[in-house]
């Protein structure tokens, strides 16, 4: 389990450390120790050694370390990185890996719930509230509820309410009870819900056209403000789901709607979920915690919508010029708007000036990057569009050549590029006087690039 | 220099650099780079007119880039421009890119090589300056190969202005380190010599770090620089502060210089011309006398800088040792020095005197500081300085103070620091019984020695201790009582324990006769000690009761009860449950005659050098013990040893004969034990100790073996003994051959004077010829060099050349004399031929002169695919199928020298059931000369 957690700046100077186990002290490491002013808690020499070992072999380490999980001296460091800010879960024991980074990335969540974006700034402001927290969701290295909306009813930045003996206990039972994401008793006038279908979509295409790799990853978020205890039930066109129900109904129909049935790899759920009912139903059907949260992940491999297609050309003119060409197209329905696009045609190290031509949008060269950015704002389904460019190149003494780093592609569209379809969320709630027809229901899809690359 | 401008300021790069170190994150500080990056790049592609100042600036940026960690691919160009460009700064930066950037294979090189030359060949001296700066930072062997030649010129042109002069002598001295054989001696370097008369003091700074690297190198040609170094530091040591000016350095004139010189001074023997010899004598005087004077500044660099000088001067008396008045006032010098309160003086002064101490001259003198000396030993706070201390006691050490300081060095034992305790142990062991005159005197001293510091004691050191003891008759009573009392002590060091047992064991009876010491009560003692002893030492006591049951048939029924029981005869130790169960059935049923026979009194060990020595001398590295006084103690240790001659083995093979039980094998492991432990750590490690005097006598005697391994083979290790590994590979082709000889250094430390020579014993010089290059007379600690021969045979030989490798090792000169594996069969051609061929030529050398035979049990097994490999590693063809047995081997081979070729027809009959568990080979040989078959008879029977 974990046995601590360090929050450090980008110097590599701690600014959050929390021990939970003794084990984690006794890093040998090598290397030299380096002083540092250590921020707020001085903590004890011995524990010092497995903060100073993170610092120095991963934080400040001479060859950037990319791997999230560093061993040394026998003991582990799990991190993930928020702009400037290390997170660092410290363990001396086998654990699981994919539990450890699931409780750091609910952790940022948790914070960024709290005081918004993970900043050094803001953790030195919010230290106190940090450590509360950090009491409240690990337990002797064991994660517990991490739900922000519970989270909120029992710590809070306003400094102790004074809370009633029954209002304890109602935390406390709701806490420990069977459902602890949700508490009783809450009303609204209107009885509101946000789906959000999120998905974000990964490509590999060689230059010829021909996709190597493509997979969508997606999120169902969802916003709830409803009354009472809400059961909820959420249907998609899941293939499984589709093709059961098209054995029992008309064959017309399942051919119909298994045109548009998708294949989900493998999903999780939020742990409102009931898991036996979709184990043995595929029914996904729960009681949803108050305001926002993830219902869902997924990822799908088949049948991908892919939004753009970027056909590069590539020609060398000698050994000092470079000739690019880059098409893109959308391949959507005309009646959509793609947005926020931006194509990163990467250039030679030794590029020593760049002509830029392209029709829409705006290009440029940006050094600092090595890298030609055309930015477009949006972009109609079915549509082309092109950029050309003249590199000018230093010759070198070096006799390597240029490794052509992919193309690649940002952009947000509004459909799901999985296919996924939300085909009902149906809300009962039996004791409180409302049905799933009073319930207003918005849903949004948004598709997003993850690694869109396209070699040249 | 010209004053740099204010413009050259280049603020460009300062911002560069401050918004580097800005950077909050790595990937800033890339992203920064790279924005940096594409804009040099676009300036040295825009426009070609980029003038001086800012291709300064950008060449500036690259390095500075390129220190930061970050690969540069361009901009080398522009750097070579820089070159060209009249600007001091400018021509400054592109040197500075070029010696930290440019690799040696780069194509730009012709290019940098022909500025530099430019740079060379202009007036300016401080482009000379810059440009020769630039050769001695690369140094490179292309910058070597390009301008070997033209420096030296430089270097000793008469108009050459002085600070160039000391530019090139530097850059030539850097370039001769770098790749020595390609700076070539010439007529230049007898001018060289004579820069030691410039008039420009920093030349001949320069130029003495020149000289001093060339002339170990090749002591002759510089040989006249002795006189020119010793007038030289005759004018700078007796002229005033005042008059070197710029030279003078804290009124200590020219002290980098004068210790220059006198370093140089040091690699010659003294000079032979009196009137040179007499101004260096009076030098030294002087630099003597100037030590006595009151200090002229209280500043600490004024000290430093004439103590410096102080103490090159002692190192060259030291190192000249034939002056006994300077070496006797060297000593009284430094004998003040040892009472001085600079810890780095006293120090110094130690390490000094421990080399003034092994001259005869100065013996006597440095005896006289032995009370300051033990002082140091007892009150200095630096324990390096302890240490020294320690070491000058040791060298000082003869038989008129030996007690006192063998005392003194014991009482500081016990409060010595642990890491220098092994060491302190061992010189006291030796130094105990190296001037030991009474002989019980010793045995106490190492009592006391295993009782004070009884973990440093190593095994060497009590081993030798009961060697003595068993040796020394008249010591033997003296030592049983002794060591008897020492084991009262109710805390015993195991050592001691050992050695209690081991001369009890033995000598027990020579004080059984006063009841305060009688048998029972010896073997109560040492019983008592046993639990607590490890399983060794247990067993060396179990061997020492079954002695007492032989020495005090009274105790007999009490031992057996101890052997009997079962902590005993059930031991889970395997030796000690053997010991017991052999023990108890030897004494229940051996006769006492028979017991008498077996039980005999240990014969007298071998008269053997101290093995203590070897392993000090190994702990401290060279350079400690002076050769003379080892050679002192290898005499006296052997007059110690009295008489006794026997070997190992005879005595062994004594107790051995007269066994007639099963314990047998045990007795021997017995009287093995100190024996055998002693025997093969002076075997192997006092021969490279004293193998000067024992010449290649085991060396030799190891190599023959080595030199029959490879009659049938070209490649393996020739030669290893401690020091030095010598590994073979060989080829050879008709009558000639190359022969690669790997030297490797073994030790941590170089090998000095490293040379080996090729003799020939007997006629062997006509018809062998061996060609060899000379080796580097450096061989550094871990290296190995390498040596090729070029063999020719003139005519067919019977004998071998001998290597002759000698070197320093330390202090100490070792000899190796080695067989080289040139035998007559390495000039073998194969020669396939049918069975009818093979029989007709058989039959052609019938006459009995041609044909030698022999026939020799086998010494290896009869293995059919080992001994085809060592036929055909032999050279010659294996025949298939010829022989009618197919049992045996035939072969056939032509035997190729300059003036003849012999063709020779061999076969080999294996009889595996010549008698029962016998093997047999006859071994025929037919060839057309008649010593050819006889040599290859001979080498051959002793390979199979």
């Amino acid at each position: 389990m974990i046995g601590g957690l360090f929050i450090y700046n980008h110097k590599g100077e701690v600014l959050i450390s929390r021990v939970y186990r003794d084990d984690i002290g006794y890093v040998q490491w090598e290397g030299s120790i380096r002083s540092s002013s250590s921020y707020l808690s001085p903590p004890s020499p011995p524990r010092r050694n497995a903060v100073d070992a993170f610092r120095v072999n991963v934080i400040h380490a001479r060859q950037q370390v990319r791997s999230p999980v560093t061993n040394i001296a026998r003991t582990s460091f799990f991190h993930v990185k928020r702009s400037n800010i290390w997170l660092a879960a410290v363990t001396k024991q086998n654990v699981n890996a994919a539990m450890v980074f699931e409780f750091l990335y609910k952790m940022c969540d948790v914070m960024s719930a709290y005081f918004g974006k993970i900043s050094e700034e803001n953790i030195k402001n919010n230290f106190v509230l940090i450590y509360e927290l950090l009491d409240e969701i690990l337990d002797f290295g064991y994660p517990q509820n991490s739900e922000t909306g519970a989270l909120k009813t029992f710590i809070t930045q306003q400094g102790i309410k004074g809370q009633t003996k029954e209002e304890q206990s109602q935390i406390t039972s709701q806490v420990t009870g069977q459902i602890g994401w949700r508490r009783e008793g809450i009303k609204y006038r209107r009885n509101e819900l946000f789906l959000d279908v999120l998905e974000s979509v990964n490509l590999l295409m060689s230059p010829q056209g021909q996709v190597l790799s493509a997979h969508v990853s997606g999120r169902v978020v969802m916003k709830s403000y409803l009354s009472g205890m809400p059961e909820c039930k959420f249907g998609m066109n899941d293939k499984i789901v589709i093709d059961k129900a098209g054995k029992g109904g008309t064959t017309d129909e399942a051919v119909k709607s298994g045109k548009q049935s998708i294949a989900i790899d493998d999903c999780t759920f939020h742990q409102c979920v009931r898991l036996s009912k979709f184990d043995s139903e595929r029914s996904i059907s729960f009681i949803p915690p108050d305001g926002e949260y993830e219902l869902m992940r997924y990822r799908t491999t088949k049948d991908i919508i892919l939004p753009f297609r970027v056909i590069p050309l590539v020609r060398e003119v000698g050994r000092t010029k470079l000739e690019v060409k880059v098409v893109i197209k959308s391949n959507f329905k005309p009646s959509l708007l793609a947005q926020k696009i931006e194509v990163r045609i990467p250039t030679p190290l030794n590029t020593s000036g760049v002509q830029v031509i392209c029709m829409k949008g705006k290009a440029k060269y940006k050094a600092s990057e090595n890298a030609i950015v055309w930015k477009i704002k949006r972009m109609a389904g079915m549509k082309e569009s092109q950029i050309s460019a003249e590199i000018e190149l230093l010759p070198t003494n070096d006799k390597k050549k240029w490794a052509r780093p992919p193309i690649s592609m940002n952009f947000e569209v509004p459909f799901a590029p999985s296919g996924l379809k939300v085909r009902y969320l149906k809300v009962f709630e039996s004791k409180l006087n409302y049905s799933d027809h009073d319930v207003i229901k918005w849903v949004r899809y948004i598709g997003r690039s993850g690694i869109y690359e396209t070699r040249c | 220099m010209p004053a740099v401008s204010k413009g050259d300021g280049m603020r460009g790069l300062a911002v560069f650099i401050s918004d580097i170190r800005n950077c909050k994150s790595k990937e800033a500080e890339i992203k920064r780079i790279n924005k940096e990056l594409a804009n040099i790049r676009s300036k040295f592609k825009g426009d070609k007119a980029l003038d001086g100042y800012s291709k300064k600036k950008y060449v500036c940026k690259l390095l500075f880039i390129f220190l930061l960690g970050h690969d540069i691919d361009f901009g080398h160009m522009e750097a070579v421009n820089l070159l060209s460009s009249n600007k001091y700064t400018e021509k400054q930066i592109g040197y500075l890119f070029i010696s930290v950037l440019v690799n040696s294979n780069s194509e730009l090189i012709r290019l940098i090589n022909n500025a530099i030359k430019n740079d060379l060949s202009s007036r300016n001296p401080t482009f000379m300056c810059l440009a020769l700066h630039c050769i001695a930072n690369v140094g490179s062997r292309e910058m070597a190969e390009a301008f070997a030649g033209e420096i030296p010129r430089i270097l000793v042109a008469g108009d050459t202005m002085d600070s160039v002069k000391q530019s090139a002598a530097l850059c030539l001295l850097r370039l001769y380190k770098a790749s020595p054989d390609l700076v070539l001696m010439g007529e230049w370097t007898s001018r060289v010599v004579h820069l030691l008369n410039d008039q420009h003091m920093g030349v001949v700074t320069a130029a003495i770090s020149l000289i001093t690297c060339l002339s170990q190198k090749n002591p002759d040609e510089f040989k006249t620089c002795v006189s020119l170094a010793v007038s030289r530091l005759s004018r700078i040591v007796s002229s005033a502060s005042t008059d070197l000016q710029d030279y003078t350095y804290y009124f200590v004139p020219a002290p980098w210089l004068s210790c220059k010189l006198l370093r140089l001074l040091q690699c010659y023997p003294p000079p032979e011309d009196g009137a040179v010899k007499g101004r260096l004598v009076e030098c030294l005087e002087t630099i003597l006398n100037k030590a006595q004077e009151p200090p002229k500044s209280k500043k600490v660099q004024h000290s430093n800088a004439k103590n410096a000088i102080l103490f090159e001067a002692i190192s060259l008396i030291i190192h000249y040792d034939s002056e006994p008045n300077l070496l006797v006032r060297a000593c009284n010098q430094l004998g003040q020095f040892l009472q001085h309160r600079e810890t780095n003086l006293r120090y110094l002064a130690l390490e000094s005197m421990c080399t003034l101490a092994s001259s005869e001259f100065s013996h006597e003198a440095v005896k006289t500081h032995i009370e300051t000396v033990i002082n140091a030993l007892k009150t200095e706070r630096d324990v390096s300085v302890r240490q020294r201390a320690a070491d000058l006691l040791y060298a000082m050490c003869d038989r008129s103070n030996a007690k006192q300081i063998v005392a003194e060095m014991l009482s500081y034992l016990e409060t010595a620091d642990y890491s220098i305790r092994e060491e302190m142990v061992l010189k006291v062991a030796i130094l105990a019984e190296k001037y030991a005159v009474d002989y019980s005197w010793y045995v106490d001293t190492i009592l006391n020695l295993i009782r004070i510091a009884g973990d440093y004691v190593s095994e060497e050191v009590w081993y030798r201790v009961i060697q003595i003891v068993i040796n020394r008759d008249d010591v033997q009573g003296y030592a049983a009582k002794t060591v008897f009392e020492a084991l009262q002590a109710p805390a015993c060091h195991e050592n001691m324990v050992k050695v209690g047992g081991y001369i009890l064991g033995e000598f027990g009876n020579l004080i059984a006769g006063d009841p305060r010491s009688s048998p029972l009560v010896q073997f109560n003692l040492l019983h008592s000690k046993f639990h607590l002893c490890s399983v060794p030492t247990r067993a060396l006591l179990l061997s020492a009761y079954i002695k007492f049951i032989n020495l005090f048939p009274e105790t007999k029924a009490t031992i057996q009860e101890v052997l009997r029981s079962d902590s005993q005869i059930r031991n889970s130790d395997v030796e000690l449950q053997q010991r017991a169960v052999e023990y108890l059935k030897l004494s229940s049923i051996a006769s006492t005659d028979v017991l008498a026979t077996v039980l005999e009194e240990m014969p007298p060990f071998p008269e053997r050098e101290s093995s203590i020595l070897a392993k000090l001398k190994k702990k401290k590295g060279p350079g400690v013990v002076p050769v003379s006084e080892l050679e002192d103690g290898k005499r006296e240790g052997g007059e110690l040893n009295g008489g006794g001659d026997r070997g190992p083995d005879s005595a062994m093979s004594a107790s051995n004969a007269s066994t007639p039980s099963p314990s047998a094998d045990l007795l021997g492991l017995r009287s093995a034990a100190p024996v055998s432990a002693a025997a093969p750590s002076a075997g192997s490690l006092l021969v490279d100790v004293f193998s000067e005097s024992g010449a290649g006598g085991p060396a030799a005697a190891v190599n023959d073996d080595g030199f029959l391994r490879f009659v049938c083979k070209n490649n393996g290790v020739l030669f290893e003994n401690q020091l030095l590994q010598i590994g073979i590979k060989s080829e050879y082709r008709q009558n000639l051959g190359r022969m690669y000889l790997f030297y490797g250094n073994k030790t941590s430390v170089q090998f000095a004077s490293f040379s080996t020579t090729v003799s020939y014993p007997g006629e062997l010089q006509s018809q062998l010829n061996v060609q060899t290059k000379p080796v580097e007379p450096l061989v550094e600690g871990g290296a190995q060099v390498q040596q090729v021969l070029n063999i020719e045979c003139i005519t067919d030989f019977s004998e071998a050349p001998q290597l002759n490798i000698k070197f320093r090792y330390g202090g100490a000169l070792q000899n190796i004399t080695l067989k080289l594996p040139v035998t007559i069969n390495k000039f073998f051609q194969p020669t396939e031929m049918a069975a009818t061929d093979f029989f007709q030529r058989w039959k052609q050398l019938s006459q009995p002169q041609q044909e030698a035979q022999k026939i020799f049990k086998a010494n290896h097994g009869m293995d059919t695919e080992v001994l085809k490999a060592k036929l055909l590693g032999l050279g010659t063809a294996l025949l298939e199928n010829v022989d009618p047995n197919p049992e045996n081997y035939v072969c056939a081979g032509v035997v190729q020298t300059k003036s003849q070729q012999v063709g020779v027809l061999l076969r080999l009959e294996p009889n595996a059931q010549a008698q029962p568990g016998v093997q047999m080979y006859r071994l025929t040989l037919r060839s057309s000369k008649d010593t050819v078959s006889k040599r290859l008879c001979d080498l051959l029977a002793e390979q199979f």
